[in-house]
């Protein structure tokens, strides 16, 4: 099991843990078994049935998007971190 | 996507501390042509923002900002383990006024925290005129008072 932890934004989704635990072998299967646990945070990060683009993933700090993206692979020493974006712009 | 049910009642309007303000304005015009942003942290309970965390746009454009993952990441963590509250999410318009576009209020993920705009259509403008604060909730966008004290 690898730790998530959870940002203040979307703890009340998780009833209100700073971390949680999740299995999986990449990003895609540790937010799989994340969601099964936390249905209420999937309905906070996912559009359509997949994870928002304005939600970042991290592994170890490290943005996802700059490794193997939801394919990158996690071990149980890990962490992984979900997190809402801060993005928009004048256009 | 977000939902704002079952949380507590928010402050009716935000209070930025002066120098927090004035640093704000000043990033923002240090990052011109592009878009500045940053987050503004202090008492959500109270409405007061009293400190300024500077970020880079991973944008760097004049038309759009994304706070910089490595930076968001270590911001928020950092005021949170300093006992803090992420109280606003500030950026800069360039020359268009401090209202939220339909891009920012598609975008909008926190519906806690105040969403701060500055605007540089006049150069000398002072934080009281430049700055504006609103909520955004469902994609839409509620002004809220915004005092610099």
């Amino acid at each position: 099991m690898s730790s998530v932890r959870i940002p203040p934004v979307l703890r009340d989704a998780v009833g209100g843990s700073r971390s949680v635990a999740a299995s999986g072998a990449t990003v895609a299967e540790v937010l799989r078994d994340l969601f099964q646990q936390f249905p209420a945070l999937r309905d906070r990060v996912t559009e359509d049935g997949e994870l928002s683009r304005f939600v970042n993933v991290y592994v170890n700090d490290r943005d996802v998007r700059y490794r193997e993206g939801l394919e990158t692979p996690v071990a149980e020493a890990d962490t992984v971190i979900l997190l809402p974006a801060m993005a928009g712009g004048s256009s | 996507m977000v939902s704002g049910e079952n949380r507590a009642q928010p402050p009716i309007g935000l209070t930025v501390l002066r120098p927090i303000a004035d640093a704000m304005l000043t990033h923002a015009h240090a990052e011109l042509p592009n878009e500045a942003c940053g987050i503004l942290s202090g008492s959500l309970a109270d409405g007061i923002a009293s400190s300024f965390h500077p970020a880079r746009n991973a944008e760097a454009s004049p038309l759009r900002y994304s706070v910089h993952p490595e930076d968001l990441v270590r911001i928020v963590f950092e005021i949170e383990d300093a006992g803090r509250d992420l109280v606003a999410i500030f950026h800069s318009h360039t020359r268009s006024a401090a209202v939220p576009s339909a891009t920012d209020r598609r975008a909008a993920m926190y519906p806690d925290a105040f969403y701060v705009l500055a605007s540089l259509a006049h150069p000398e403008a002072s934080p009281e005129s430049a700055l504006r604060s609103w909520r955004i909730h469902g994609g839409q966008a509620f002004e809220v008072p915004l005092s610099v004290g």
